[in-house]
């Protein structure tokens, strides 16, 4: 039950080592460490799975994503429609594949925006400290704890269904988690002897904070944008789902479970096999979050 | 009979690799109300051995190979779990090198004295608390009452530690180990922990076991000392006696390593080479390497322990000769 | 300790004041001419100039301000467009199944969670860890509408132990709740477990052995304490969470809750509605973050010495 009392020095260095240095037999080391965790690499594999797919979707769908045919409706999994077909009978195999493309792009974007902003905020507030830091904070505090889906239906009213508000909402909430992450490694690191070191050479905020600071705090952060596109894509279902994410006749997965819960006794595989796929990809994203942890030897991506 | 008899003592810890030994003949005695001194630089294996004598070494991974350690006529190697709970803390007990990890941040200081008292002796709860309180006064902390119901994090550092010691104390233990109790401290509270040590031992008459790196503690209060490298005691006895005139040729380049006062300015001496890692001990004597009287026996063969006849034990190839026809 | 919940409560209050503005500035915000949306759409212009004056929607801004927030106070909040009723009533009939949703879910997640979490932590890599840490992954990718859809069709059509859906009663309630639950669970075990492992390692735990405690009483009265700090502040986070995110729940098992109130009146432009339901959905938040914090600072001793 208990951890075994550490008799080997760290072999990078005791304390939090600048990585920005870190010599190249180090990183082999990782990399090997990385292969090694099976669950990653099954995340892995999945992510670049998806990633095929969205973007060879035009040759691996036998399919039109919207082509209906009106009489073959609801028809269950067989050879010629490997997930059956859905109340147009348009085919179900096809439309997930499309819909993959709508989860990458939400997924990808969304993150992307709220690491920007969040990585910005939070290592002016870690870095900088004082009021500009509480002010911060409280903002963040309150962002964080909003649903998110609330902001997206917001976002709704004001602007319109669609996959923006998604990403929008997506962005304007999560922002606040990777900002504080930033901001407790900034403010861990920033007291290390090689930023006094840096300093006392001669440089200033801008190339501490960037060029050292930032690249040696973003651990976390990865992990946690990996994990928030996972979230970005449940998201993106969910308000698929209630009607206000990407418009018909586009193939949101969450939109197609929509439609397919008024026939959900007739015709359960519209709503299974979407689902399945975002499970799929989530998953996906969580494993490789995961194993990021592990090998990267994060201690604390939890936002407290 | 001494308090705490330590036989040989062999330690291995089970690691990814494999097994390490970070303690390969570790002898030592110690009698009732004696100070006893286990000096060794960082890595020589001195937290370990206090681990082993408590009884600690499974929940770290470790266990004893070889030896013996007896505490006060019983074999401690035999002891079952239950056996044990009711001896540490009780008969046997640990404070340790940061007093700022040793305490449970969540609970307040005076609460974690009495829970040792509660577990062990059959007094009331407001006895405890009273009982804690004198003892607390005895070690010098101001306004027990009110220092009593502060969480840790409120405490000096100096403060805590006294706190450790209150909790290493309460209920009347024979043998007190302490593991570098004064590392984390200011030079000034150094002084002082170490005097209310040499006092609670004289008050109370027990045994102490006092860990360090700092030769200037061990001349201070201590009886006897053994000297630890690389996980194996080199030289055990009088401090006195080994201060003045060292045997082992690692107590003699110890000794000389400490500048003194009036000395002549010059190049500071240190020990040629480093200490070695536990994965990586010497064969034979394991301080070889580094010996300025190395003979050619000494890597291949670790060299016994010798009894000397001023008490003082030595583990050098060059005293072999008092093994013949000595006792 | 006590000071420390009454600076926690004073900070309330301007962000409420805040997120009130907010929420009001809403009517002006989205598309539409701003009396439509409050009154309804397709009114005589006599109707709308006798409603304007009546509404005070005529002045300027920041006294409309002031009045919507008098009547806040008063427990005023307007008349909802299609259903014509007094917004504070919908608010009344519909919040008590948002709170039982949300309570029973909250209660099953954390004994699920913490659970899940110390099993996992005890037997550290076996695998029983692998399989609870695969169900916690598991609970925090599966989006709730999709696993809610999916327990309806095997408990409630093909085994028939639960009603599909509906309101009212403890059986429709087990369903929704396990749905809301699977989420929150996954993500306390997970923050379980890991607390767990880092406080066991740390210094004082070796300690308590060389005090004499047994190993029961150091789990219990030491680890457990320690490492269920953060689970507890995710609690306190968790309450204003599952109040407005129960929304696709809600819809799946046609629960008559808040969320469902804030969708269909957003579907069909009720802003008076949707108004009163964000409203009573942001308090939730501010109380949740609230009580939060306040059952952080009891849990941690250090906190409460720190300023915020």
């Amino acid at each position: 039950m208990f951890k075994k009392r550490e008799i080997i020095q760290n072999p990078a260095g005791a304390g939090n080592p600048d990585l920005t240095m870190m010599p190249s037999g180090q990183r082999r080391r990782l990399w090997r460490k990385f292969t090694a965790n099976r669950l990653g690499v099954i995340g892995v594999v999945i992510i670049i799975g998806l990633v095929g797919v969205a973007s060879l979707s035009d040759w691996l769908a036998p399919y039109s994503y919207k082509e209906q045919e009106l009489s073959a409706m609801y028809l269950a999994p067989s050879a010629e429609h490997w997930m059956g077909t859905d109340e147009f009978g348009r085919d179900v195999l096809s439309r997930v594949i499309y819909g993959s493309r709508i989860s990458v792009y939400v997924g990808v974007v969304s993150v992307g925006l709220s690491v920007i902003l969040g990585l910005f905020i939070g290592s002016i507030a870690g870095y900088y400290g004082g009021w500009i830091d509480h002010a911060l904070t409280t903002i963040a505090d309150l962002t964080w704890s909003l649903p998110e889906i609330l902001v997206a239906l917001l976002l709704v009213a004001i602007i319109g269904a669609g996959v923006e508000c998604v990403i929008l909402a997506i962005g304007l909430t999560y922002w606040a988690q990777y900002a504080r992450l930033i901001r407790g490694q900034i403010l861990m690191l920033k007291n290390e002897v090689y930023v006094e070191a840096t300093r006392s050479l001669g440089a200033n905020d801008f190339t501490i904070l960037f060029k050292h600071l930032l690249p040696n705090a973003i651990g976390p952060v990865v992990v946690a944008a990996t994990i928030g596109v996972g979230q970005a894509i449940v998201l993106e279902a969910t308000l698929g789902f209630l009607g206000l994410g990407a418009q018909p006749p586009l193939p949101s997965w969450g939109a197609m479970m929509s439609s397919g819960t008024a026939y959900l006794f007739i015709s359960p595989w519209v709503i299974i096999f979407p689902g399945l796929a975002m499970m799929i990809t989530v998953l996906g994203f969580n494993l490789f979050g995961d194993a990021l942890v592990d090998v990267m030897d994060i201690k604390d991506t939890t936002t407290s | 009979m001494p308090l705490l008899q330590v036989e040989s003592l062999r330690v291995r810890f089970k690691m990814e690799e494999g097994y390490v030994e970070p303690l390969d003949g570790v002898s030592f005695e110690i009698e009732p109300g004696e100070v006893m001194g286990l000096v060794g630089e960082t890595g020589s294996g001195k937290s370990v051995t206090a681990q082993a004598i408590m009884g600690l070494l499974p929940f770290i991974n470790g266990e004893v190979t070889e030896g013996r350690i007896i505490f006060m006529g019983k074999d401690l190697l035999s002891f079952s779990e239950e056996q044990w709970q009711k001896y540490r803390g009780a008969k046997l007990s640990l404070i340790s090198q940061n007093p700022m990890t040793s305490l449970d941040p969540v609970y307040r200081v005076g609460d974690q004295i009495v829970e040792g008292m509660l577990l062990h002796l059959n007094i009331s709860r407001s006895e405890a608390r009273q009982q804690a309180m004198d003892l607390m006064a005895s070690l010098h902390i101001p306004n027990p009452a009110g220092v009593y119901y502060q969480y840790p994090h409120q405490l000096s550092g100096g403060l805590k530690q006294r706190i450790v010691i209150a909790m290493g104390l309460c209920a009347g233990p024979n043998l007190l180990i302490a593991d570098e109790p004064t590392t984390a401290l200011d030079v000034t509270v150094q002084a002082q922990i170490i005097a209310l040590f040499k006092e609670a031992a004289i008050q109370r008459g027990i045994g102490l076991l006092l860990i360090t790196h700092d030769l200037g503690v061990i001349a201070q209060i201590c009886d006897k000392v053994a000297i630890m490298y690389a996980g194996t005691v080199v030289e055990f006895g009088d401090v006195v006696s080994i201060f003045n005139n060292p045997r082992h040729f690692y107590t003699k380049a110890l000794l000389q390593c400490v500048p003194k006062l009036g000395m002549q300015k010059g190049i500071l001496r240190a020990i040629p080479g480093n200490v070695p890692s536990v994965q990586t001990f010497p064969d034979g004597c394991r301080f070889h390497p580094r010996c300025s009287g190395v003979e050619p026996i000494c890597r291949l063969q670790k060299p016994a322990n010798i009894h000397l006849e001023n008490g003082i034990n030595v583990a050098c190839v060059k005293y072999a000769s008092h093994l013949k026809g000595s006792a | 300790m006590w000071r420390y919940i009454l600076r926690r409560s004073l900070l309330m209050i301007p962000i409420f004041l805040l997120i009130s503005i907010v929420i009001f500035s809403l009517i002006h915000i989205v598309p539409g001419d701003p009396i439509d949306n409050l009154l309804g759409p397709g009114m005589t212009v006599e109707h709308q100039r006798k409603l304007t004056e009546k509404y005070y929607l005529d002045k300027p801004i920041h006294i409309q301000y002031l009045i919507w927030f008098k009547n806040l106070l008063n427990g005023d909040l307007g008349r909802s467009i299609i259903e014509k009723r007094p917004v504070g009533e919908l608010l009344m009939h519909h919040l008590p199944y948002s709170l039982n949703l949300g309570l029973s879910a909250i209660v099953l997640s954390f004994i699920f969670g913490v659970s899940m979490g110390i099993i996992s932590a005890s037997a550290r890599n076996t695998i029983l860890d692998h399989i609870a840490m695969v169900f916690a992954l598991l609970g925090v990718t599966i989006p709730s509408f999709w696993l809610g859809l999916i327990l309806i069709l095997i408990f409630a059509v093909m085994l028939g132990w639960f009603p599909v859906t509906g309101s009212g009663s403890l059986q429709t309630l087990v369903l929704p709740a396990i749905t809301l639950a699977l989420g929150g669970a996954g993500l306390i075990a997970r923050v379980t477990r890991v607390s767990m492992l880092e406080v066991i390692s740390k210094d004082f735990v070796v300690l308590l052995h060389a005090k004499g405690l047994g190993k029961r009483a150091i789990l219990l009265k030491h680890i457990l304490r320690n490492a269920l700090i953060p689970v507890i502040t995710i609690l306190g986070l968790r309450l204003g969470y599952v109040l407005g995110g129960a929304v696709t729940v809600e819809i799946v098992f046609a629960r008559p809750g808040l969320g469902q109130l804030l969708i269909t009146g957003l579907y069909r432009r009720d802003y008076p509605v949707v108004q009163g339901a964000l409203l009573l959905l942001a308090m939730g938040i501010i109380l949740g973050t609230f009580l939060a914090d306040i059952l952080y600072a009891y849990a941690d001793p250090r906190v409460r010495d720190q300023h915020r």
